[in-house]
């Protein structure tokens, strides 16, 4: 993992020290809420609906045990006893009082963590692939080029009031689990002719004008990466619409000016960036891959782990549902669910956050990993260790097997926090894991992802969800509308509306006959929801969302 | 016609604790929305407003909120109003578990 260097920590101390100062302006009366704004955003320090939030920034979503038993103090000591994890792979803390907060950054600097650029028009948190340095399938580590992004986009001067947020997400493997055809920018690590390049997308995100990443580049060589990223954001910075906050994403830009003219102006003002870059980057790359060594992995028997897949149904559900493959022999990538049913997406209490620590020291080489599906992974587990991990995390609430299944949902806070949803995400989410459960149908159903929003914003994905759930407000009554066919991967796809919207108490019924129309009409039990969709259509799910209804009305 | 004015309650978040406050008749902030002053007159609202933002170094986010006179004092008309005076539906936390100690 990359520790911070000595500069890294005096630029995080100084910026501490200078918000600290900044808060206690503004509780003497010397800075107006006007003035205070745009300084607290840039702490990552926002108001919600019941209290202040600070979100704090997980790069690339890694994390050691120790900054994750930090976590959970700050959880402890400054807030209800519990974190969220974003689908940006952050943690956010619901009710800090504003006078901890400085308090509360101290204690995350200490453990080489921070809140800064998790708000505000910059280019925020740099995402990776969630399995980086463990997938089987990955063609390189996504994370120094993530770390490299970071160092080079922290307080970068030029980029400090974009006419937006800018978002950056990378992957090192095909398949994608970044999401990255829905960043501002997204980066895939490729080889060509036994080079390591990146293939560069522009202009997809998903918000209220959702738009899929269109290819800048098929082909950035390696030393070109970082003069490329800053033509691309300089060009937008300079285009990008600032009249307009609607508007003004790069994906907007793009869709205006044209996928061609932008690549004719990134290449123009990359002929200028390229000169400015003098190497610097590539030793300070070289470095950071060093902080990204693989751990030695050890060779041992699995018996242990045969021995109690073949003799506990729970522990082989668990295993055949939570664990992906990993690149070394003997090796597992351990998917943790957060998504107990019933419980609140993405939260963990401190105990639990504890406990993942532990777990990562003892089984995992120090590592865990947050996904933007906002569960938390073990990259690098020996099979041999499972059978034990698995129990310890039985204990905890935290050996939920619905990995990818219909539970394993992607929610916003909603309007049970956010200042700006216009509906409730969590209990939708709550009782439709609930629902499935009580019906022990979801391992039948299979791999399944809905994803809810609370507003048009889209945090919670919605339009990437194969079902996608958008909370609004009609006529002061909260009203869910339903797409399909959303897909967040490398065949990446947004969803289609069905039609008219569904009340909070016939949200989950609908949800509900959607799937019972999914489980009639499939060819068998491997072919999934999405590809259902894909063969049929939108007919027979709208037929089954509106016409029974109508039936049940008549009835 | 002019649409008839809607009660309004003066409300906001505190400075320190980020929580939801309501002017109270008395100049005070009170954090049950019951208690809070509801004013029926557009002019009068539109002082009580400018009074409760010049209070700056005790409040964030000022605005008038729309409320019904129940048998208790104010009440919400819109669902938001109704989370903001109550707490997250998830947890039992904030106003609902405050109101509960």
């Amino acid at each position: 993992m990359y520790r911070y260097t000595e500069f890294d920590t005096a630029f995080i101390q100084e910026r501490n020290r200078q918000f600290r100062a900044q808060v206690e302006r503004r509780i003497a009366g010397n800075l107006t809420e006007d003035e205070f704004k745009p300084l607290r955003l840039m702490n990552g320090l926002y108001l919600q609906l019941h209290a202040y939030m600070l979100r704090v920034a997980i790069p690339y979503g890694t994390l050691s045990s120790a900054q994750m038993r930090q976590l959970a103090l700050l959880a402890e000591k400054w807030d209800k006893g519990y974190g969220h994890f974003t689908t940006r792979q952050n943690i956010q803390y619901n009710w800090p009082k504003l006078s901890d907060v400085p308090d509360m950054l101290d204690a995350l600097a200490e453990v080489n963590l921070h809140a800064i650029q998790t708000s505000g028009n910059t280019i925020r948190n740099v995402t990776a692939d969630h399995f980086a340095g463990a997938a089987a399938d990955e063609i390189a580590d996504p994370r120094p080029v993530a770390e490299l992004l970071r160092q080079w986009s922290t307080d970068h001067p030029e980029f400090q009031f974009l006419p937006r947020k800018f978002k950056i997400a990378v992957t090192g493997a095909p398949n994608d689990r970044a999401v990255i055809k829905a960043h501002d920018i997204g980066i895939e690590i490729v080889s060509k002719d036994g080079q390591i390049g990146y293939r560069v997308l522009v202009g997809g995100g998903l918000g209220r004008t959702p738009m899929i990443g269109k290819v800048l580049s098929d082909f950035v060589p390696q030393e070109d990466l970082l003069p490329f990223v800053e033509a691309t954001v300089s060009v937008w910075n300079l285009l990008g619409r600032r009249d307009n906050k609607y508007k003004a994403r790069i994906k907007i830009t793009v869709h205006e000016h044209g996928i061609e003219e932008i690549q004719r102006l990134v290449e123009a003002r990359f002929a200028e960036t390229k000169a400015a870059f003098n190497g610097a980057d590539l030793d300070l790359f070289e470095e950071i891959k060093l902080s990204f060594q693989p751990p030695a992995f050890r060779n041992a028997p699995e018996d242990d782990f045969t021995a109690a897949y073949d003799a506990d149904p729970v522990f082989r559900s668990w295993a055949d549902t939570n664990l992906a493959q990993h690149k070394a022999p003997g090796y597992a990538i351990v998917q943790v669910s957060l998504k107990a049913h019933g419980q609140t997406p993405g939260d963990a209490s401190a105990e639990q956050m504890r406990v993942l620590a532990d777990l990562a020291e003892r089984f995992g080489h120090d590592e865990l990993r947050i996904s933007h599906e906002q569960n938390v992974i073990l990259p690098h587990v020996h099979k041999s260790d499972l059978p034990q991990l698995h129990q310890i995390l039985k204990a905890h609430g935290l050996a939920t097997a619905n990995i990818g299944k219909i539970s394993d949902i992607i929610a916003c806070p909603g309007m049970d926090y956010c200042a700006l949803a216009t509906a409730r995400s969590i209990p939708i989410a709550t009782q439709i894991a609930t629902r499935f459960d009580e019906l022990k149908t979801e391992h039948e159903i299979g791999d399944l992802k809905i994803k809810i929003s609370g507003c048009i914003n889209a945090c919670g994905h919605h339009h990437v969800g194969h079902i996608g759930i958008l909370g609004l407000d009609r006529g002061g009554v909260e009203t869910y509308q339903i797409t399909l066919g959303g897909d967040a991967t490398e065949t990446a796809a947004l969803g289609e509306r069905t039609g008219p919207g569904f009340s909070y108490e016939e949200i989950v019924p609908a949800i509900e006959r959607l799937v019972d129309a999914y489980l009639d009409q499939r060819e068998s039990p491997e072919e999934t929801f999405l590809q259902a969709y894909r063969r049929l259509g939108m007919a027979p799910f709208k037929e089954a969302l509106y016409e029974t209804e109508k039936n049940a009305e008549a009835a | 016609m002019p649409k008839p004015f809607t009660p309004k309650v003066v409300t906001a978040n505190a400075l320190i604790e980020g929580d939801v406050i309501y002017l109270a008749a008395d100049d005070s902030w009170v954090r049950d929305l019951a208690k809070a002053e509801v004013i029926t007159d557009e002019a009068i609202a539109q002082m009580r407003l400018l009074d409760a933002q010049a209070r700056a170094s005790e409040t964030v986010g000022v605005y008038l909120a729309d409320v019904k006179l129940g048998t208790n004092g104010a009440e919400p008309t819109h669902f938001r109003e109704d989370f903001r005076r109550t707490g997250p539906s998830n947890y039992f936390h904030g106003k609902q578990a405050e109101a509960d100690a």
